[in-house]
């Protein structure tokens, strides 16, 4: 036996002590398994018991899918009830891409049987492709009822075809209450960032985009149904569950009167411009037309891109609601704001102002219309004398006038739901100051007295200002039915009214301006008065009376009626209609015809749209034939950008 | 008590084990007749007649001595690493990743085999080895090469999931040997230490789902979507279930894989957690059957292949149970004897069957 340098004695392993080692080990090794099995126990219970609640809700979001239902949008209505936006059924044809079985025969199918165009059936096929499951690809849209019916009939060799109707917004009138009510689409993207709902990106569901459907959006839009459903995860049906049904948006009821809305813009014809009417008594605006316009039926359908083209290129601004949103220098027809002013300065009405045809201003003279000799108030206002109107402006100081103009309803903004109002100027010392850090000048009181300068108002401004002097009261313009107050007199005396109401008598019944636009009826008067602005400095010998469309003066012109108890006052406007009297008072006294007589309104418009080439929707239907023929055709060198409408007014000095 | 009316190898059988067997294979069957909407087909009868078959192999192959076992131990594990050596260089040659191979009558997954093939081969080498020599070296490395080259190969498949199984149920033979204790424990440290490196050299899909492992909710709808749909189908069930034929997961396809490798949710979301502890129970009380018989054997070699064998069939459903519930990666283990398909299940009848050849050696004579 030899000893070895052993420096730890080596543990003896035998036969036994591997059994023994085996043994404790296997114990452990069965306690460890024991211990997992207990641990995956623990765990289920926790799953099942603790988080079963959790999981539960998980499992039913999996199993059940909500299916809004879009609610109809409230209808629009006059104030009579007649209908002026409403919703129409809806055709629709769209594809189940799982369910499809012979893909390029069913979409020649479809193509002849809906007539569908080469390049939509380029769109479907590239949407088909990119698309999976069960969501529905759109082949197209507001069919009408053959067609959809013609695709219903060969459903069962059409496998994978859903035919589907909805509703979409229609407006009987359609562009005559483009810009009042303005349109519907599908709700942007931004929208749906911002509010996150659900509704906005359901197929078919559609948002009011301008006008009263965009203002009055949540009152119109209603609250959507909801359609559970069993589906798999692929998106398949397997049943229906419950269904509630959606409410539809309460109907909204307008001042509005339809029949004269749609009479107004019918008659304001070819041209481009707006006319308003008033009720006296509450402030109801019956009719807020402004044309040219786009018809809001195309936009709800979803506005191609040659009409948009079309629309945005066109110089008489069909896109622009000249009611609001256009500002015009007004012209003679604030003379009315300035004698009232003179009057509560305490001028003399009967006290006489001679014209010598103008009026000198140190070296400068401001020309009149002619030499109208000895002018008092109620001659002044019936001849539109400027040479009377500078002098009674000059003696008195604009900031008077300004003040009165503005309690007029002069540049004012007000409270009606309407997407935008531009409210334009009425200038005085300060605010002249403020802007172009200048005094004024007694020449900028010469011009802002007849309505020219620094002057810039909307339609409506002067419809209401038409109301407050028919009326005395300080009329709020509403549009909403039933959300008015009793109407506050003005604190202005009543002989006052009296001499002014009397010179606008004059205008048009008596010897005046507007002698030729009378209303043809027995014992009902129109009082008004006209106005022409400028468009432009006047150059040269060229007035404002000739030459290029966009240059020639805007006719204007404020009323009321009847004379003897004013129920109704209003104001019309015609962009470049070269005059009030010739372009503006013929409207207005049609418009008021018509609320008088509508067989002779209507006559009388029947035979004007005869002269202009047929109704207001063929002559729509027309021109977008025309304007896409021309864009077939080489298009022309691009025209020279127009200048805004309503926004071209460039201070004048030389004035008639 | 002997019935004489029973013939005495029918009586000798361990029918408890097999009762417990034939009740979890019957319920797994009952879940698969549910996973395809209340029919037999296509899982359910394919599947029985599979049981069947395997659990007569497996009576079958428990009549075999546990001397014939012993002496094909290493012979068979040398086969299927030559199997793995195929399919690999199949897969090479025909240019993607091959799992199995096509022996006409049958799809062979030698990676499925090695399974048991590892255990009864350690146990061999350690019964082969002298008493003396198990604190040496020499008792380590042959058994590091029997594991590593099948565990390498199935890695390379890629098959992470057998290649773990195949190491623990080798580790597990190593450690039941007697092996010095310390190896052990430092090994798990040098392994926790080794985890950021294998991260690294992982392939991008075993990445991925390691990552929703860790995190499920981070991509429910994409990669994740395994893991949440089976737990809300575990946790909705509650504790009785939504019963019999009425689970939504598995029914309206929320539930992927519902009848293969997430079988056990599907028939959790029925069932609840009743159903799950008496899987859970059911599957211990079979390891703890097979661990009676290892502490019973009485020669080396079946002590560590019983006890081998035993933990197999306990990684299977640990790991897929684990893996089902969210507790590790979804790494393919099927649930045996309840999951769809055959490898799975050949696997553990195989397992029984040379436990119940051990279990009857136990008994009878020497």
């Amino acid at each position: 036996m030899k000893f070895s340098p052993v420096k730890r004695p080596a543990r003896l392993v035998t036969e036994q002590s591997q059994a023994f080692t085996f043994t404790r080990r296997a114990w452990l090794l069965g306690g460890l398994q024991l211990g997992v099995g207990g641990l995956l126990a623990g765990r289920m219970a926790w799953l099942s018991i603790a988080e079963n609640e959790h999981y539960r809700v998980l499992a039913e979001s999996n199993r059940v899918q909500l299916v809004l239902i879009p609610p109809r949008r409230g209808w629009i209505v006059d104030r009579h009830g007649k209908p002026i936006a409403i919703n129409r059924t809806d055709f629709r044809v769209d594809i189940i891409p799982d369910r499809l079985k012979d893909r390029d025969a069913t979409l020649a199918a479809l193509q002849s049987v809906l007539g569908l165009p080469p390049e939509e059936m380029e769109r479907v096929r590239e949407e088909l492709a990119k698309a999976a499951g069960y969501q529905p690809v759109p082949v197209a849209e507001h069919l009408d009822y053959e067609r959809y019916a013609a695709v219903t009939l060969r459903l069962p060799s059409l496998a994978g075809v859903a035919p589907a109707s909805g509703y979409a917004r229609f407006y009987p009138a359609g562009a005559a209450v483009g810009h009042l009510v303005g349109y519907v689409g599908t709700a942007s993207a931004a929208d749906y960032e911002a509010s996150k709902n659900p509704l906005l990106i359901t197929p078919g569901f559609k948002v009011g985009k301008e006008g009263l459907e965009k203002t009055m959006e949540e009152r119109l839009r209603g609250q959507p149904g909801a359609k559970r459903a069993e589906v798999t995860a692929r998106g398949k049906i397997v049943r229906e569950l419950t269904t509630r049904p959606e409410t539809s948006g309460a109907p909204l009821q307008l001042t509005i009167d339809a029949g004269l809305q749609e009479y107004a813009g019918r008659r304001l014809g070819e041209e481009s411009g707006s006319a308003v009417v008033i009720d006296v008594d509450s402030g109801d605006l019956l009719c807020m037309a402004s044309m040219p316009c786009y018809d809001p039926n195309s936009f709800s359908d979803g506005i191609s891109h040659s009409e948009w083209d079309m629309l945005s290129q066109d110089a008489r601004h069909p896109l622009i609601n000249k009611v609001l949103s256009a500002l015009y220098p007004p012209g003679s027809t604030f003379k009315p704001a300035v004698a009232m002013a003179a009057l509560e300065a305490g001028i003399d009405p009967e006290q006489n102002v001679s014209c010598p045809g103008g009026f000198r201003l140190g070296n400068r003279f401001f020309k009149c219309l002619g030499r109208h000799g000895p002018m008092n108030m109620h001659r002044a206002i019936a001849k539109s004398c400027n040479t009377y109107f500078y002098t009674m402006g000059y003696r008195i100081g604009f900031d008077r006038v300004a003040d009165m103009a503005r309690r007029l309803g002069l540049g004012q903004e007000f409270d009606i739901p309407v997407a935008s109002q531009r409210y334009g100027t009425i200038p005085d010392t300060a605010w002249k100051e403020r802007k172009y850090k200048q005094k004024w000048s007694g020449a900028d009181t010469l011009n802002a007295s007849i309505g020219q300068g620094f002057v810039l108002l909307n339609p409506l401004q002067l419809a209401v200002m038409a109301s407050r002097v028919a009326s005395g009261n300080l009329v709020q313009p509403r549009l909403l039915r039933g959300d008015g107050k009793p109407l506050q007199p003005l604190p202005f005396a009543a002989e006052h009214f009296q001499t002014v109401r009397g010179g606008m008598w004059e205008v048009v019944n008596g010897n005046g301006t507007a002698g030729a636009s009378r209303l043809p009826l027995d014992g009902i008067q129109m009082a008004g008065k006209t106005g022409t602005a400028q468009v432009r400095r006047i150059v040269g010998s060229q007035r404002g009376q000739s030459g290029d469309w966009k240059y020639r003066d805007h006719g204007l012109f404020v009323f009321f009626a009847p004379t003897d108890r004013p129920r109704y006052a209003g104001s019309v406007v015609i962009e470049h209609g070269m005059g009030g009297a010739r372009a503006a008072a013929p409207v207005a006294r049609d418009i008021l015809t018509y609320l008088f007589d509508r067989e002779k309104a209507l006559k009388r418009l029947f035979a004007l749209e005869q002269d202009w080439g047929g109704d207001l929707a063929t002559r729509m239907t027309r021109q977008a034939a025309e304007f896409r023929a021309a864009r077939a055709t080489p298009p022309p060198p691009p025209a020279p950008a127009a200048p805004v409408a309503g926004n071209a007014a460039a201070p004048a000095e030389d004035l008639d | 008590m002997r019935s004489s009316l029973v013939p005495a190898p029918v009586a000798s059988l361990p029918w408890r084990l097999i009762l417990l067997v034939l009740a979890v294979g019957g319920f797994g069957l009952t879940v698969l007749y549910s996973a395809a909407g209340g029919s037999l087909r296509p899982w359910a009868l394919s599947q029985g007649e599979r049981f069947l078959l395997f659990l007569v192999a497996a009576v079958i192959l428990s009549r075999f001595g546990e001397g014939h076992i012993k002496r094909w131990a290493l012979p068979a594990y040398f086969v299927l690493l030559a199997m793995l050596l195929l399919v690999e260089l199949l897969g090479a040659v025909s240019g993607g990743s091959q799992r199995w191979l096509d022996l006409g009558i049958i799809r062979l997954q030698p990676s499925e085999l090695m399974k048991p093939a590892i255990v009864l081969a350690l146990a061999r080498f350690y019964d082969l080895l002298p008493a003396g020599e198990i604190r040496r070296f020499n008792a380590i490395w042959p058994a590091g090469v029997l594991i590593g080259l099948p565990a390498a190969l199935v890695l390379l498949q890629p098959d992470l999931g057998t290649a773990t199984m195949i190491t623990l149920g080798g580790l597990t033979v190593m450690f039941l040997a007697g092996l010095p204790l310390r190896l052990f424990v430092g090994g798990a440290l040098l392994l926790a230490a080794a985890m950021p490196v294998a991260f690294a050299t992982m392939h991008e899909y075993q990445r991925n789902r390691v990552l929703i492992f860790l995190d499920p909710e981070s991509d429910p709808l994409g990669r994740g979507y395994h893991i949440s749909q089976s737990k809300i189908a575990i946790g909705s069930g509650g504790v009785f279930g939504k019963g019999f034929l009425n689970g939504t997961q598995s029914h309206l396809d929320y539930l992927p894989e519902g009848h293969t490798d997430f079988v056990f949710a599907t028939m959790a979301e029925e069932w609840g957690l009743a159903g799950g502890l008496a899987v859970i129970g059911a599957y211990l009380l079979i390891v703890r059957w097979a661990m009676r018989v290892a502490m019973a054997a009485r020669s080396r070699f079946s002590r560590l292949a019983a006890a081998g064998l035993a933990t197999t069939i306990f990684f299977y459903f640990a790991i897929n149970l684990m893996m089902v519930m969210g507790l590790a990666p979804v790494v393919g283990i099927p649930l045996p004897l309840v999951s769809f398909g055959g490898s799975a299940m050949m696997t553990v009848l195989l397992c029984l069957g040379i436990l119940m050849a051990i279990e009857r050696s136990n008994r009878g004579r020497t």
